[in-house]
């Protein structure tokens, strides 16, 4: 760790990056709400850059926007200073789902990144066996994507990226769709390129859901936060000799950014500045949009967790004596972090634990839940569904005066979208009505659209 | 319509043992075989062409001996499959220019829908009178328009199957297409056209067989007083019909089954099985396979075709066209504004304003027409509708229970597969002649053939669909319903109706277009020099093409598209949106 206490200047005094977004904005359709909020960044030769944060939070749109595959609904988009126009030349991106041609074998997938180059057939040949020598691919020269590995398939789509010696790599969540020891296996061959500089690329970036994969191999860090996305903070990365698994500096930033994460709602530089004890870490505050956007918002963000997995949740931590690390929950669980951080979010919301100091604990409420009869459990699971969720609230007493005691989706979604963009107003439905449909508060047919009061269970009943 | 031979594969048993792997077969034969064909092939164009010039005369005898058979057999086959290339270009290109903008896509996938519903045969007096004018005196002209009737046969399901595939092409697969610049020409030869391959290539042999069912139609036209007769395989059966000669009758259907049988084998399986590389589900399963292509890979002549005259003609194109695409000035936002704005609205205001007009022209002959006609007009749809509602309703009573007997029991399937197969190649007008020898002399026969002509046209949709949705049910659930005895009725109200309904649906849609446009051939017939006639909005329609009555034409035309439009719209595509909301399983 640096251990400085500088704050890094504000984005957009260097002239010489590589290519930099200006106050971008980005509605889909007819979305009242934004999904990417007046983000500005900056690329400068040299770095790599993770961009980290739950889904939903325009990471993806934005690393988009920057590749030129989509326009900015306001702002613009610099390469080197000038405007960009069309796919970016500059880019080669590596993709989540590999998008290789299955009608291709992997030389002439690793060939395709160089059909629009002007070289001849035989340069074109001799460079695309550099490449899938350099990944390591030889031998599987004449193979289709059929026959490979998951992992084998992942480095086509690095040779087919490199072959054409992009000035910026970028990856789409290159490794979440590999297992464990695949995933870990390239990153630090990919590491190992990237530092030996054996690739002609001034600099990487990464979109990432891995909190890890962020640490280990960023020299920077932007986390985003969601609805409408934006960059919450941006963190300066661990020095290389730090990046170790056990380095103690490693530790910590992991820490920050989970607390970070865990609490989506909050400033958070403020977080930075409280949880080092003292030591700040060099960080800038990117919350722009909260500040200058602000809107009030009538409903919480519902995370998009199951019913199974909040219980079960609050059953094992029940199990295993009330509380624990949200990183050692991630490693006993198995979980990725941003799943385990939405289910600890809804427990968090309706009442049943507290996160505190990285450790989730299980309030008393939340311990009863843990041990009751399915019964009981419904119970519990209701009366803290009312008094802590408003979107349920407002469902119940809306059903509640409704004459037929029905109510139509499409009203309730359209009022959603006063506060979501429209696909997370319907995904906040679609979690409202799982939760609610357990809580025995109403039922809901999904083929005509309509809630209906569950009469045993009414507000005035209480 | 008839259906095409499409090779539904039998659930493999598990302890079966795979076939051993077969070695390939000496080139030598497949070269000469390959000779043959192109000599074969070379010598029937030119015949062809010959015949194209030759003059136009009324009331061409059409010889019913046997050895005409093949010429004739070829010459219907040469104009189906210029149609049918013709069809390809047309469907490719139309959904390729649908697909590139919003505003052409409105616009172009409704008019599609319309084309499709439109009954073929009313266009065709227009056609052949224009046709005739273009080129007069030559038989040109009718051969045109013969082809023409085709490909209005074979076109629509190409375009929108081709539509589909660029719609559903995966997001990252089109983005890398865009981040690595392959421009137009090599996105389209690298990426689109393989992707949508597998369904282009199902869809030409649905195309071929919905023309196969327009062969007699599209070789004998009747206009006014004079009857047009084009030398073919359709003209011989109608020639055979009329003069009752049941030997020849036998000998030309057998030589249409021949053909049929012929093409799949040596066209389509190969290609099918050729296609199996464009799949984009990365899994194994178990690939078609044909013994010809196999054989055609070990062709030497094929390679030497190859490797000198396609790859560096390809390539050539490639590199011309795909360096074309990529120079091409990069404009100004601006001006790449208004130029993308002036192609979008130009042809589309073109476009607007020839509905407009035709649509006043259309209300101006409309509504002139006599109040008896239209009340003509209105008994007819309501017969044919009753027919064609007679015909859908016999066709599921028996397919529905024949198919999931064939789908759940894969004894049953392998063998039922290649027979039922053949049978429903057959093109039903090509039986209907033997259809009316039987049953015309029998009161009310016409009305029992026209509904007989429309069964034996459309059930073999209903049948393949029911027989892959019976195949479909997971033997989970079968078991899951032995296990609680859930047998009889019982079984069938929650178990097999429910899975097949989507395949059914799916089914009915192609079924009720086809029963509509069968109506056309089958409540107005010319047979052995009589002329017979029932009442329906089909027979209506036939008898105003002949009589040159346009405005009854375009009346019964415009009513038998709308019927065909509503009843999907209304009917069955919701039915579809439930069955794929409810009932699609896994």
């Amino acid at each position: 760790m640096t251990g400085t206490d500088t704050i890094i200047a504000t984005p957009g005094t260097a002239a010489a990056a590589l290519l930099a977004a200006r106050d971008v904005l980005k509605y889909f359709g007819d979305d009242r709400r934004p999904v990417l909020e007046h983000v500005s960044v900056q690329l400068n030769e040299g770095e790599f850059v993770a961009l980290l944060g739950p889904s939903g939070s325009g990471k993806s749109t934005l690393l988009r926007i920057l590749a030129g595959l989509m326009e900015p609904s306001s702002g613009e988009v610099l390469v080197h200073g000038s405007p960009l126009e069309g796919p970016n030349p500059s880019v080669a991106i590596v993709f989540q789902s590999f998008a290789l041609f299955p009608w291709l074998d992997v030389l002439q997938n690793v060939e395709l990144g160089l059909l629009a180059m002007d070289v001849s057939d035989d340069e074109r040949r001799r460079r695309a066996l550099e490449a899938i020598d350099l990944i390591g691919l030889d031998g599987f020269e004449e193979a289709f994507p059929k026959e490979l590995s998951g992992g084998m398939k992942q480095r086509v789509g690095f040779a087919r990226a490199l072959v054409v010696q992009p000035e910026v790599l970028f990856m789409d969540e290159p490794f979440s769709a590999l297992d464990v020891l695949t995933a870990e296996n390239l990153r630090s061959e990919l590491r190992d390129l990237w530092l030996a500089k054996t690739m002609p690329t001034k600099a990487v970036v990464m979109v990432t859901h891995n909190i890890d994969e962020a640490v280990s191999l960023a020299d920077r860090i932007l986390v985003f936060g969601a609805n409408p996305g934006h960059i919450r903070v941006e963190l300066k990365g661990l020095s290389q000799s730090d990046r170790s698994e056990k380095s103690a500096p490693r530790a910590r930033l992991v820490e920050l950014i989970y607390r970070i994460m865990t609490n989506p709602e909050d400033d958070a530089i403020a977080i930075v500045e409280q949880s080092l004890q003292g030591r700040t870490w060099p960080a800038v505050a990117r919350d722009s949009a909260r500040t200058t956007g602000a809107r009030a918002r009538r409903y919480q963000v519902l995370p998009e967790v199951s019913i199974d997995d909040l219980t079960g949740l609050v059953q094992y931590l029940g199990g295993i004596g009330g509380h624990a690390a949200v990183q050692d929950l991630a490693r006993d669980l198995q979980m990725r972090a941003d799943d385990l951080l939405a289910i600890v979010e809804a427990t968090d919301l309706l009442g049943f634990g507290a996160l505190h100091e990285r450790q989730v604990a299980l309030t008393p409420i939340g311990a009863r839940f843990a041990d009751a009869e399915l019964d009981e459990e419904k119970a519990i699971f209701r009366s803290q569904a009312l008094d802590h969720i408003a979107l349920l609230h407002h469902i119940v007493r809306d059903l509640e005066t409704a004459p037929t005691h029905t109510l139509d989706a499409e009203r309730v979604i359209d009022e959603l979208e006063h506060s979501f963009s429209g696909e997370e107003a319907r995904r906040q439905f679609e979690t409202a009505v799982d939760w609610g449909r357990y809580a025995e508060l109403f039922t809901y047919d999904d083929s005509s659209g309509e809630l209906t009061l569950d009469e045993e269970h009414t507000l005035r009943r209480r | 319509m008839a259906q095409p031979i499409i090779p539904v594969r039998a659930p493999s048993t598990g302890g079966e043992p795979s076939e051993p792997p077969r070695s390939p077969p000496t080139p030598r034969w497949i070269d000469a075989l390959m000779l043959c064909v192109l000599a074969a092939v070379a010598y029937g164009i030119m015949r062809a062409a010959a015949e194209w010039r030759a003059p136009l005369s009324p009331n061409v005898r059409v010889s019913l001996a046997a050895r005409q058979l093949p010429s004739y057999a070829g010459l219907s086959t040469l104009r189906m499959a210029i149609a049918y290339l013709l069809s390809l270009a047309f469907g490719i290109a139309y959904a390729r220019i649908a697909a590139g903008s919003r505003a052409a896509e409105r616009l172009m996938m409704p008019l599609l829908d319309i084309l499709q519903s439109v009954p073929i045969l009313s266009f065709m007096p227009g056609v052949v009178l224009g046709l005739a004018a273009l080129f007069p005196g030559r038989t040109l002209g009718l051969e045109i328009a013969a082809i023409i009737l085709i490909f209005t046969s074979q076109a629509w399901n190409l375009a929108f199957s081709f539509h589909q595939s660029l719609l559903t092409m995966p997001r990252e697969l089109s983005e890398a297409a865009a981040v690595y610049r392959l421009g137009f020409w090599r996105r389209f030869t690298r990426l689109e056209l393989p992707f949508g391959a597998i369904s282009l290539i199902a869809n030409s042999m649905m195309s071929w067989a919905g023309g196969w069912f327009f062969l007699m139609a599209s070789e004998q036209f009747t206009l006014g007083s004079s009857n047009l007769r084009l030398p073919g395989l359709g003209s011989y059966l109608a020639a055979a019909a009329d003069a009752g000669d049941t030997h020849a009758l036998a000998l030309g259907l057998g030589t249409l089954v021949f053909v049929i049988v012929m093409l799949d084998q040596l066209i389509w399986r190969p290609l099918v099985a050729w296609s199996d590389r464009f799949k984009i589900e990365q899994s194994g399963g178990d690939a078609p396979e044909s013994r010809l292509l196999d054989a055609l890979r070990g062709s030497a002549m094929l390679e030497w075709v190859s490797s000198r005259v396609t790859r560096p003609l390809a390539r050539a194109l490639d590199r011309k066209l795909g360096s074309a695409a990529r120079t091409e000035p990069r404009t100004s936002p601006k001006r790449h504004d208004l130029r993308t704005r002036l192609t979008v609205w130009v042809p589309a205001v073109a476009v607007l304003v020839l509905v407009i007009w035709g649509a006043i022209a259309t209300i101006g002959a409309l509504a002139g027409m006599a109040r008896s006609d239209w009340q003509l007009v209105v008994v007819s749809a309501a017969a044919t509708f009753l027919r064609t509602t007679i015909a859908l309703v016999l066709a599921a009573a028996w397919t529905i229970p024949v198919g999931v007997a064939i789908g759940t029991n894969p004894r049953w399937a392998r063998r039922a597969q290649p027979l039922v197969q053949i049978t429903a190649s057959v093109p039903a007008t090509a039986v209907f002649p033997v259809l009316l020898l039987a049953l015309l002399s029998l009161p009310g026969g016409l009305n029992i053939a026209a509904v007989a002509l429309m069964l034996l046209g459309t059930q073999w949709y209903l049948l393949f669909n029911v027989i892959a949705g019976a195949m479909a049910i997971p033997a989970d659930l079968r078991e899951v319903a032995a296990t609680y005895r859930i047998t009889g009725w019982r079984r069938w109200k929650t178990l097999i109706l429910p899975a097949i309904f989507p395949y059914l649906v799916t089914g009915m849609i192609t079924a009720t277009g086809g029963a509509w446009n069968a109506s056309v051939v089958s409540e107005y017939v010319t047979f052995a020099g009589r002329k017979e006639s029932t009442i329906g909005l089909g027979s209506l329609i036939a008898q105003a093409a002949e009589r040159s009555d346009f405005r009854l034409l375009l009346a019964g035309t415009l009513v038998m598209a709308a019927i065909v439009i509503a009843s999907n719209r209304l009917g069955w595509r919701r039915l579809y949106a439930l069955a794929e909301a409810r009932y699609r399983l896994g």
